[in-house]
C-alpha cells in the first residue's frame, strides 16, 4: 500500500502539512494526491473508531451469518448488494466455507436487531437461512485495541 | 528441559534450616566500632580517569523535572511485537528457567545463522561461531578483553556510543578516535583511518548506522576501510545494532567482503530492531579461534544468556516478524523531524540510518550542554548535547525520534522557538 495511504489509515486527522514532511513531499503534492483517492473511490470515507462499550448507549451489535442461492447472472452480488442497502446493516462481506454473506448489524436493543434478522433479511427471497451472533465486548477494533497497553516508562534518558 | 520429566519445585517450607532453637544473643560490648584507623582508596586508580557517562549526568537533571517532552531516548518507543513476547510466556509456562548451553541454544544460533546469511551475505557456523551474549554490550566486552594486550590501540570513529572508550579501557587498550565531520555525513574513510594508525593499533570498531549521528556508510568506503585492515594487519570489530534501520543506501557489513570474515567480529542483537532492549539479548560471531576466546570469558563471567530471551529471540527470527511497518514509521518521523529543523532554521543534515538527528547548534555562543541545559529550563525539552558522544560531538545536539510524533511535533515547535529568541539575543 502507498506510504500516504498507510499514514492517513492510522491518523486521518493528519494535516496535509505534516504528511508532506513525513514523505519528504510537498503539502500541495499530498492535497492532490488525497483529492484522486476520492475522486477515484480508493478512499471511501473518514470514520472515527469509537469504542461504544465507553458510552452510556442503547447499541447492539450482531454478527450474522447468511446462506443464499447464488444467481444464474451476478453471482451472490445482487442478493449482497440488496441485503447492504439496510440502513441497519453496518458492514457486509462473501466469505469462503460454510456460509456465504457475513453481516454485522446494529440496533437499540436486542429484540430490534431480531425482529430485523426475522422480518427483513430472513424474508429475502434467495436467502435460505441466517445465523445470528451478538457481540458481548469489543477487545480491538480497525487495529485499535479499546484498552491501550500501559508498558513501563522509558528512561528519559538513555544512551 | 520441556520434556515430561518436569523438575519438581521445591516443596514450600522444605529449606532447611541452619539451626535449630532460639539465636545466641551478641556477648556484651561486642558491637563493632566505628574505626578511626587510616584506609586507603579500595577502587582500582584507572577508574579515576574515567568519567561519568555524560548521558548519565544529563540523565538525573531530566529526571528531577516533570512534564519534560524527551528527545533524549536511545531505544525504540514500540513495545516488543506480541508474537515476540508471547513466545517467551509460554516457554515460561513451559518451565523454561534454566541454564542453557553457555553458547546459548542451539536453534537460536542457527536461526542466527540463517537470517545473517540473508540479510548481511555472511556465513557463520552456529555450532562454533555464534556466541549469544546478554546484550551486544556484553559482546563488545568480551571481544575487547579477548583481544586486547595492555597497551593496544583501538581505533574507533568519534561522535560515537557512549561506551567504546571506556570499554576499551576497562580492557587496558588504548582507544584512538578518529573525528568524523559533518561536512561528509560524518562518514568514515579509508584517508581517515591512515593518519591515525600506530604499529600498536589492534583493531578497529565501527558501528554504523551510528549513534548519535546516523550516519551510515557506501559500500565504496567500506571497500576502502576493509582495504586498510587488511594492509595493516588489522582487527575489525562491527557494531550492527542499528544495520536493519537503514533508510536509503545500499547496506554493506564489512564482514560480507572477501578476505575479512578471518578478520572480523561482527557483534548484533535484537534490542533495535525488534524494539527488544528490556529482553537484554546480542551475540557476536567470529572464526573460531577469536570465538572459543570470547567464549572462556563469557562462560566464566556470565554462563548464558537468559533462556526467556533466548526463546523470545528465536520467535523474532524465525516468524519473521514484520518489522518494515516499525521502520517505515521511524523514517516518516526523521523526514518530520529533519524538515522541521531546518524550517526553523537549525541546520540538520538527513542522517540514513538509526533514530537520532544530530542537529549542529554551535552558532549561538553556547556549549552543546549549555544549550541543552538552556532548552530544558526554558522550554523543557530534553536531548543529548553532543558532547556526551566524544569531543568531537560538541557543537551539536542529539534529538532522539524514537518517541511519538506529538511529541515531536510539541518539542520541534519549542525548539524553533527557543533558538529564535537566542537569535535576538
Amino acid at each position: 500500500m502507498d506510504e500516504l495511504l498507510k499514514l492517513l489509515r492510522a491518523n486521518a486527522l493528519e494535516s496535509p502539512k505534516n504528511l508532506a514532511r513525513m514523505l519528504n513531499s510537498t503539502e500541495g503534492a499530498v492535497k492532490a494526491k488525497i483529492a484522486e483517492y476520492e475522486r477515484t473511490g480508493v478512499i471511501r470515507g473518514y470514520q472515527a473508531v469509537v469504542n461504544t462499550d465507553r458510552l452510556d448507549v442503547d447499541l447492539v451489535r450482531a454478527v450474522i451469518e447468511i446462506k443464499v442461492t447464488p444467481e444464474r447472472e451476478g453471482g451472490f452480488n445482487r442478493l449482497a448488494e440488496r441485503v447492504s442497502k439496510f440502513a441497519e446493516v453496518e458492514s457486509v462481506w462473501l466469505m469462503s466455507g460454510t456460509y456465504d454473506l457475513l453481516a454485522v448489524v446494529t440496533g437499540r436493543n436486542l429484540k430490534e436487531v431480531a425482529f430485523f434478522v426475522s422480518e427483513k433479511l430472513a424474508t429475502i427471497n434467495g436467502i435460505l437461512s441466517t445465523a445470528t451472533h451478538f457481540m458481548l465486548k469489543t477487545y480491538k477494533s480497525n487495529g485499535v485495541l479499546m484498552v491501550e497497553e500501559q508498558p513501563d516508562e522509558r528512561l528519559k534518558v538513555s544512551p | 528441559m520441556n520434556g515430561s520429566k518436569s523438575r519438581p519445585e521445591p516443596a514450600k517450607g522444605s529449606r532447611p534450616r541452619a539451626s535449630k532453637g532460639p539465636r545466641p544473643e551478641p556477648a556484651e560490648g561486642s558491637r563493632p566500632r566505628l574505626s578511626t584507623a587510616p584506609r586507603r582508596s579500595f577502587v582500582a586508580s584507572y577508574l579515576n580517569d574515567i568519567p561519568r557517562s555524560g548521558i548519565r549526568d544529563f540523565f538525573d537533571i531530566v529526571s528531577a523535572r516533570k512534564d519534560v517532552i524527551s528527545l533524549g531516548i536511545g531505544e525504540p518507543d514500540f513495545v516488543t511485537p506480541w508474537r515476540i513476547r508471547e513466545a517467551s510466556i509460554t516457554a515460561l509456562d513451559r518451565g523454561a528457567t534454566t541454564y542453557t548451553s553457555n553458547r546459548g541454544l542451539i536453534e537460536l544460533r542457527r536461526q542466527i545463522a540463517r537470517y545473517l546469511g540473508q540479510a548481511f551475505d555472511v556465513a557463520y557456523d552456529p555450532e562454533n561461531e555464534i556466541l549469544i551474549t546478554v546484550g551486544v554490550s556484553e559482546a563488545l566486552d568480551l571481544a575487547m578483553r579477548a583481544i586486547l594486550e595492555p597497551g593496544d590501540e583501538v581505533m574507533y570513529h568519534e561522535p560515537c556510543f557512549v561506551s567504546y572508550n571506556p570499554e576499551i579501557r576497562f580492557a587496558h587498550g588504548v582507544p584512538v578516535p578518529v573525528v568524523t565531520r559533518r561536512e561528509n555525513g560524518f562518514r568514515l574513510t579509508r584517508p581517515m583511518l591512515e593518519e591515525k594508525v600506530s604499529p600498536r593499533t589492534k583493531a578497529l570498531l565501527l558501528s554504523f548506522p551510528t549513534n548519535p549521528t546516523g550516519a551510515t556508510l557506501t559500500r565504496e568506503d567500506v571497500e576502502g576501510i576493509a582495504a586498510f585492515a587488511q594492509a595493516h594487519d588489522i582487527l575489525v570489530i562491527t557494531d550492527e545494532i542499528y544495520s536493519e534501520l537503514t533508510y536509503e543506501g545500499e547496506r554493506v557489513s564489512i564482514a560480507s567482503l572477501p578476505g575479512m570474515k578471518e578478520r572480523t567480529i561482527f557483534l548484533h542483537g535484537f534490542s533495535k530492531s525488534w524494539a527488544m532492549t528490556g529482553f537484554r539479548l546480542g551475540y557476536a560471531c567470529a572464526p573460531v579461534e577469536l570465538s572459543e576466546a570470547m567464549m572462556k570469558i563469557h562462560q566464566y563471567i556470565m554462563m548464558c544468556a537468559p533462556i526467556l530471551s533466548q526463546k523470545a529471540a528465536i520467535e523474532a527470527l524465525k516468524s519473521n516478524v514484520d518489522t518494515d511497518e516499525m521502520r517505515a514509521s521511524y523514517e516518516h518521523r526523521r523526514n518530520f523531524i529533519c524538515a522541521g529543523l531546518n524550517e526553523a532554521g537549525i541546520p540538520c543534515h538527513v542522517p540514513k540510518g538509526a533514530f537520532y538527528v544530530f542537529p549542529y547548534v554551535g552558532d549561538y555562543g553556547l556549549t552543546s550542554k549549555d544549550f541543552a541545559l538552556r532548552l530544558l529550563d526554558e522550554e523543557n525539552v530534553a536531548c543529548v548535547p553532543g558532547s556526551a558522544f566524544g569531543a568531537s560531538g560538541e557543537g551539536f545536539l542529539r534529538c532522539s525520534y524514537s518517541t511519538d510524533l506529538e511529541a515531536i511535533k510539541e518539542a520541534v515547535t519549542r525548539m524553533a522557538r527557543f533558538v529564535a529568541r537566542l537569535r535576538k539575543g
